[in-house]
């Protein structure tokens, strides 16, 4: 009964070409972020060190290939290697740069991602579907190739890895391994809060228009004066920058520190379904994607030793960590029958459904 | 809206000309030597049996065809060879015989997207979705409307056009184009498959749209009726080639015509 879009008149196209024309809307999203500060200093280390920050990385990272893949159509396997590239120069720039802050670095390190993904984002002229995604391939074993065989990229760490060194904001660790859980998922958070605000803007605007344009009907999309291949390779660089944050994140705000493999194919894979099962085409299904891929398992590893020992069922590890993928792999299947738009279409339904609730239309 | 305004070509002057054009897809001709001229402001039919090449004409002026021999002259200029959205910059837009939306989109989405060539904010704003990009946005959004409010589609302007029926989809596409605020506007048979009121409602846009912004119109169309109520003059293809060019009245009692479409006695 309390959402509801009845006496809300919009009197000018600006309050009409709002993101969120709800009141209901802008205050469920203003309660979601003060929840997620509020998790910050009520969550302990493990929610927040193993859940919540690879939870954000992810999705900013299924946010980037939303962008590519969802809003403009181009299907891409390089997600993995575009995050590399981002970690990669962000750990350059604040190794070569130790006097810069190293927030700085993040943003900035997305820019070189951006540069390369549109680069390999050139094929996407002439060709797209299944053959664009073997050029993307391309990039991902071309990319982790460099990250394996050129050391400079390491500073010739004989360890062949990245490592996260102290660098601080405020005089707070928020990078090392003096940061705590705490500090690392403000950082996040807060990243990954302005990243998706902007990317918002990008795509309720006219570059979102023409990435929707492209994808929906390119000739027809041309004909208005489109220029494909410009718009095209302004999705890449653009998803490329937010996979390159991720990337950083990723390693950075983390792990603390790793090696190329976390950049392979697995993660292209991993990041391309969480958007698929998400919704392609859809910001808020890029949060769902990464939640239902990454946090399910989490919890599942929870509950189901939880609810079984009542029965005085009990089942090893090994069988619970089986009992995990079957059900997350049914799950998948289930919702892509429900719905094969994703979750961000179940999620839009059910909020057209309670606006009339309870009345069926 | 307004008139595109241009003191250079006044109504009647030759705002395109096609000139001996021939399109061969490697041994088949779609196109052999046709030559006629689209004058500013009028309404000009394309008319002719199935497979005699009005399409690959429309296609030839906007760019995704370049003739293989022959020349095209849009306001005075021989074109070079370009692409479909140098043609539309230039101030060619189209619709199409199977309708070609967005179809994710709402309507008023696909028609703002048809004013990207006219927006200009660049991408920093964009990305704040403030100053000069909202400024923006609401200046072409109050030029949507009146499109929208012109082609009678209030009520579905937040529906996204996949759902629409047929006839208001062409009716959305006829939008799309006049929201790019064409000189030349190619109609690839704007009322395939719609019932007797459709056809008098787009006919009546079609006149309006010609009348009150005096754009160019070059039409396909298969209802006679409709072409030689609309039509100022008309040019007749059969097999590639141009069998007939005038006015209604000239074009209906021409033999060649009476014979492309009736068959002739053998």
């Amino acid at each position: 009964m309390l959402y509801r879009e009845a006496g809300q008149f919009k009197t000018n196209y600006v309050a009409d070409s709002a993101i969120f024309p709800l009141r209901q809307d802008r205050i469920g999203l203003g309660l979601i972020i003060i929840a997620a500060y509020a998790l910050a200093f009520l969550g302990n280390s493990f929610l927040l060190q193993a859940v919540m920050i690879p939870f954000l990385v992810f999705s900013l990272a299924s946010i980037g290939l939303n962008i590519l893949t969802g809003y403009t159509g181009l299907l891409s396997l390089g997600t993995g290697a575009f995050m590399g590239v981002g970690a990669y120069a962000c750990y350059k720039l604040m190794t070569a740069f130790p006097e810069v802050n190293v927030i700085v670095w993040i943003f900035v390190s997305g820019f070189f991602s951006a540069a390369i993904g549109a680069l390999f984002g050139l094929p996407s002229l002439r060709i797209k579907g299944f053959y664009l995604a073997v050029a993307t391939l391309a990039a991902q074993f071309f990319l982790q190739w460099c990250f394996i065989r050129i050391p400079w990229l390491v500073n010739y760490n004989v360890s062949g890895a990245l490592d996260a060194p102290l660098r601080t904001l405020f005089g707070t660790p928020i990078m090392g391994p003096n940061a705590t859980p705490q500090t690392r998922y403000l950082v996040v958070l807060t990243i990954v809060i302005l990243l998706t605000w902007l990317a918002s803007n990008l795509v309720h605007g006219r570059i979102g228009r023409m990435w929707i344009a492209i994808r929906d009907m390119d000739l027809a999309a041309e004909l208005m004066g489109i220029r494909p291949l410009q718009t095209k390779l302004l999705a890449f660089a653009v998803s490329s920058y937010y996979c390159g944050v991720a990337g950083a994140l990723l390693v950075f705000l983390w792990y603390g520190g790793a090696e190329y493999d976390v950049f392979n194919i697995n993660q292209s894979f991993f990041i391309l379904f969480m958007v698929i099962i998400g919704g392609l085409g859809s910001l808020i299904g890029s949060f769902f994607g990464a939640a239902l891929i990454f946090i399910l398992p989490i919890v599942l590893g929870i509950v189901l030793p939880a609810i079984m020992s009542p029965f005085g069922i009990s089942v090893g590890a090994d069988v619970i960590e089986h009992l995990r993928f079957m059900i997350v792999g049914a799950l998948i299947i289930f919702f892509l029958i429900v719905e094969p738009h994703g979750l961000a279409r179940l999620w839009q339904i059910g909020k057209q459904k309670l606006l009339v609730w309870p009345f069926p239309y | 809206m307004r008139a595109p305004d241009n003191p250079v070509f006044a109504k009647g002057d030759v705002l395109l000309a096609v000139e001996n054009v021939s399109l061969g897809f490697g041994g088949v001709k779609a196109l052999t030597d046709v030559s006629f001229d689209i004058r500013k402001s009028e309404i000009r039919a394309i008319i002719g049996p199935n497979g005699a090449g009005k399409t690959s004409m429309l296609n030839c002026i906007n760019g995704f065809y370049y003739p293989t021999e022959g020349r095209i002259t849009f306001k005075g200029v021989k074109r070079p060879k370009m692409r479909p959205y140098e043609a539309a910059r230039g101030g060619i837009a189209r619709t199409f015989q199977n309708v070609a939306l967005f179809k994710s989109m709402s309507t008023l989405d696909n028609i703002m997207a048809g004013r990207s060539i006219k927006m200009h904010s660049n991408f920093f704003w964009q990305l704040f979705r403030h100053g000069p990009a909202m400024k923006e946005e609401v200046e072409h959004r109050r030029f949507v409307e009146e499109i929208i409010d012109f082609l009678e589609i209030q009520h579905i302007r937040k529906t996204p056009v996949g759902r629409l029926p047929y006839g208001l989809q062409k009716r959305v596409e006829l939008g799309r184009a006049l929201a790019m605020e064409p000189e030349l506007l190619l109609l690839d048979e704007p009322m395939a498959g719609m019932n007797l009121e459709e056809k008098e409602d787009m006919s009546r846009f079609i006149l309006e749209v010609n009348q009150q912004y005096g754009t160019t119109i070059a039409l396909i169309e298969h209802d006679m009726g409709v072409v030689m109520d609309l039509s100022d003059r008309v040019v007749v293809l059969e097999y590639g080639r141009k069998i007939a060019d005038g006015t209604p009245s000239e074009v209906k009692g021409d033999q060649r015509v009476i014979d492309a479409y009736l068959g002739v006695a053998h």
